[in-house]
């Protein structure tokens, strides 16, 4: 058993705050969209609370703290094989060729 | 003589249980799902500027409308892992219900998403308006095929488990469920930001 398979498993209440943040972060991400103050900073900002959803679902609804090394290893090579891949793709077309 | 019965022909073979092997199986398949919708998300944003005669982003996309269907999608997640609890405490009734009510938010996204694209459709943006139009409705489509497959999933996981069809052993089957309408969830979360909010 890994360290990981030790941990606690949430309960209910767990999923509950975690709905909780969730929503806040979607509304924040509305607001942000509206606040022209923040010029630049908005992509970033953006970018972040989209990770910060993504790994709440991943790692406390879809139990990935909590399983074997060897699914998260599985997702995770997808998970980074994707941006690799397609980022080099879209470099290529909109930089390299030009769109 | 007593006989020992295994539930699993390939645990008495030596080989690793069904279960494990199903559970390898989705999270490998979600793995290579990543590729495939990242495959549609950078088609969009390399299109995303070419909209010809047609309308842009900013034109047509309804921010808080696509936000509150973002929203019932995250809330459907939390639904799915409440009746994943239930399940693994083997509370058949509260599980039926939390997956009814996983379909039904998925169902609500679904029909956001057809009213949207009939808004869009009036608006002038089609799939052959643009090569935007284009990737936007191809991207948006397949994610919407697959929560409508998720959906068919969870309908009929509850309506087995209604008919006794279930086996008590079966918290597998509601796991893997689970684990693809979380996926479906975080694959919106990604098009929510990168297609709608980065947009406008």
């Amino acid at each position: 058993m890994t360290e990981a398979a030790h941990r606690p498993h949430p309960r209910p209440r767990d999923y509950w705050a975690i709905a909780l943040v969730l929503g806040v972060i979607t509304a924040a991400e509305v607001t942000v969209t509206y606040i022209d103050a923040l010029g630049g900073a908005v992509v970033p900002l953006l970018l972040v609370m989209a990770a910060a959803k993504f790994w709440l679902v991943v790692a406390w609804f879809m139990h990935l703290r909590f399983e074997e090394p060897l699914y998260r290893n599985l997702f995770v090579i997808g998970l980074i094989a994707a941006p690799v891949l397609f980022g080099a793709v879209l470099f290529t077309f909109g930089v390299l060729i030009g769109g | 003589m007593s006989t020992i019965t295994y539930s699993d022909p390939a645990e008495h073979a030596g080989h690793p249980p069904l279960s494990h092997v199903r559970k390898v199986a989705m999270w490998a398949f979600l793995g290579s799902e990543c590729l495939f919708f990242g495959s549609l998300i950078s088609t969009f944003l390399l299109y995303r500027n070419r909209t010809g005669d047609g309308p842009t982003a900013a034109d047509i996309f309804d921010v808080p409308f696509t936000s509150i269907s973002s929203f019932i999608l995250l809330m459907s997640s939390l639904t799915m892992v409440l009746g994943h609890y239930a399940s693994e405490r083997k509370d058949f009734r509260r599980m039926r219900v939390w997956l009814l009510a996983t379909a039904l938010l998925g169902m609500t996204f679904l029909a956001g998403q057809v009213f949207e694209f009939t808004e869009f459709v009036e608006h002038g943006l089609t799939v052959t308006t643009s090569p935007f139009g284009s990737s936007f409705f191809v991207l948006t489509s397949f994610h919407g095929g697959h929560v409508a497959i998720g959906v068919i999933m969870l309908l009929a996981t509850a309506f087995m488990s209604f008919g006794g069809k279930l086996r008590p052993d079966g918290g597998m089957n509601i796991e893997l469920v689970a684990l693809y309408w979380h996926f479906v969830d975080i694959v919106w979360i990604v098009i929510f930001t990168v297609v709608y909010l980065l947009q406008v």
